[in-house]
């Protein structure tokens, strides 16, 4: 084997035993945090401070009994969960997790990138991904031949495609603005300071990094609204609105079944705001302490500060979840497609005519 | 090896796919069949450094239109195996024809080029950098007033199916 595709698979491994380890964490923080803001304890029982209840209810639903209903749709009703799975794994490869790192490994220098694949089309990458996944929720509904999980696919599935587009375009300006579709080069664009033209202002904006968020603001409040939606989360949680559907789209899985579209959602849920940190926050940009650290804990600085800025924004999502109350469905839609989208479009042309001043100067002279 | 290995699994993939649209007997089991066919078509893509073409593939077909395809198949409930009669008189003796015409048209190209031809492009051949930056330079400057005189076409049909649907009488009684 050559040294290239080992160290694929040694990629592929972290990406998948990181991921996995990270949602078991995931569900633990979530179910605390929204503990304490109800003023709950919330899991406190196995392992110290309730750390291992969620490997307890995976073990759990590994060892229960698979049910398939009796007028399923044998073949869409194993494959459903499955396609929910796999995307969410592979939207993960995209996302730069820090700089270029030099090393040896089988005594051959190798220059090493820390992202899964740094494709020139990642965003687009990221945008059909995320597409695809609507399949594992239409067919879920649709296979379970009941239904609650038809009207919860539905939902789910007519909700996804119209924030995909809000979401999208909420994307443009920032490629507009960043020059590129890879995200490597989205990244690295935020490096380095903002700076004004006029010199009283420059003083001012010196200080703050070049990050996306202060220039596309707009752009990342659609974004941020966008990315709750898609992966279906509270307050947009109508896939599983329990009053009205029973479970939404998985209320037939049970077991393992079940087990990975919960998987899916909280991998997704790491995922989109490993991208909104990517997208607006500068990703793995900041300061690496090179001079105090030890040079190990200095070259892993980068993921650090992913991992800090991407738990600063999952804490957003719980915090979101765990205080405001659901949406009816036509609200729902009238958000997605009379506000968000077009104060996308509007967002997106103001950007383009600011970028344009910029590059090509007043029209009229 | 590698490069055969790359080719032959998405090939037959697109093969079983399109099988699968063929001869399964449940609609939504042809759009599934569809939708691996557009996906590893993507992937051929991939192998042969039109990345940006493979994703737009899988965002619009794959993503987009098979989505809407199955959401009809799904409203309509026509996912019932008696309900996918023919309905076009002389359809199979159609599309026979046609398909043979292809066909032919495959031998003639197999032939004439003596069964040799790229399976792989070598990311050195072309600059895969370029992809976007060349479909979007030539789009917007030497096909600029063909892709806007479409856009406003597709505007056209998208108007034109909102006026159609939309029934105006009935709205006034609610008011």
């Amino acid at each position: 084997m050559s040294n290239e595709l080992i160290l694929a698979l040694i990629k592929s491994s972290i990406v998948l035993g990181v991921l996995l380890t990270n949602t078991i964490f995931l569900i633990w923080f979530e179910r605390k945090l929204v503990a304490g803001m109800q003023s709950r304890v919330g899991p406190d029982r196995a392992g110290p401070f309730g750390l291992l209840q969620t490997v307890a209810d995976a073990i759990k639903l590994l060892l229960k009994e698979q049910i398939l209903p009796f007028k399923a749709d044998r073949a869409m009703y194993l494959l459903a969960p499955i396609i929910s799975l796999v995307p969410s794994f592979l939207i993960f490869m995209v996302i730069p997790l820090g700089p270029k790192i030099n090393f040896l490994f089988n005594s051959t220098q190798f220059e090493l990138e820390l992202v899964g694949a740094d494709l020139n089309v990642g965003v687009l990458y990221f945008l059909a991904l995320s597409s695809i996944a609507v399949y594992s929720v239409v067919l879920a509904g649709w296979s379970s031949g009941s239904k609650y999980p038809l009207l919860g696919g539905v939902r789910a599935s007519a909700q996804m495609i119209s924030y995909e587009a809000a979401m999208g375009l909420s994307l443009v300006p920032v490629i507009l603005y960043s020059g590129s579709l890879s995200l490597v080069d989205i990244v690295q664009s935020q490096s380095g300071n903002l700076s004004s033209a006029i010199p009283f202002l420059n003083n001012i904006v010196s200080f703050i990094p070049k990050w996306n968020i202060f220039p596309q603001f707009v752009a990342f409040v659609i974004f941020f609204i966008a990315a709750v939606a898609e992966v279906n989360r509270a307050p947009f949680d109508l896939v599983e609105a329990e009053q009205e559907l029973v479970g939404g789209f998985h209320t037939e899985y049970s077991g393992f079944r079940f087990a990975m579209f919960f998987l899916a959602e909280y991998i997704n849920m790491f995922n989109m705001c490993a991208i909104t940190a990517t997208f607006f926050l500068g990703g793995w940009l900041g300061p690496t302490f090179e001079n105090i650290l030890p040079p190990f804990i200095s070259a892993i600085m980068p993921i650090i500060w992913l991992g800090i800025k991407t738990f600063l924004l999952l804490f957003i999502f719980v915090w979101i979840r765990a205080t405001l109350p659901r949406l009816r469905y036509d609200q729902l839609m009238e958000l997605g497609w009379k506000r968000l989208i077009p104060a996308s479009l509007v967002w997106l042309i103001l950007s383009a005519i600011v970028l344009g001043l910029r590059e090509f100067g007043l029209p009229w002279r | 090896m590698v490069e055969f290995l790359l080719f032959l699994v998405p090939a037959s993939l697109v093969l079983i796919g399109a099988l699968i649209v063929i001869f399964a007997q449940n609609p939504v089991h042809n759009a599934m069949g569809l939708v691996l066919t557009l996906i590893s078509l993507a992937i051929i893509y991939i192998t042969l450094n039109a990345t940006f073409v493979a994703m737009v593939q899988m965002l619009v077909y794959a993503g987009a239109v098979m989505t809407l395809f199955l959401f009809v198949i799904m409203m309509i409930g026509v996912d019932k195996k008696e309900q996918s009669k023919e309905s076009i008189k002389g359809q199979t003796l159609l599309v026979s024809g046609v398909l043979l015409v292809l066909i032919s048209l495959l031998i003639y190209v197999a032939i004439n080029s003596n069964f040799t031809w790229d399976l792989w492009f070598e990311a050195v051949q072309f600059d895969i950098e370029g992809t976007p930056q060349l479909i979007a330079g030539t789009l917007f400057t030497a096909w600029i007033l063909p892709f806007e005189i479409i856009s406003i076409l597709l505007i056209v049909a998208t108007t034109a199916a909102i006026a159609l649907a939309y029934d105006t009488k009935k709205r006034k009684q609610h008011v």
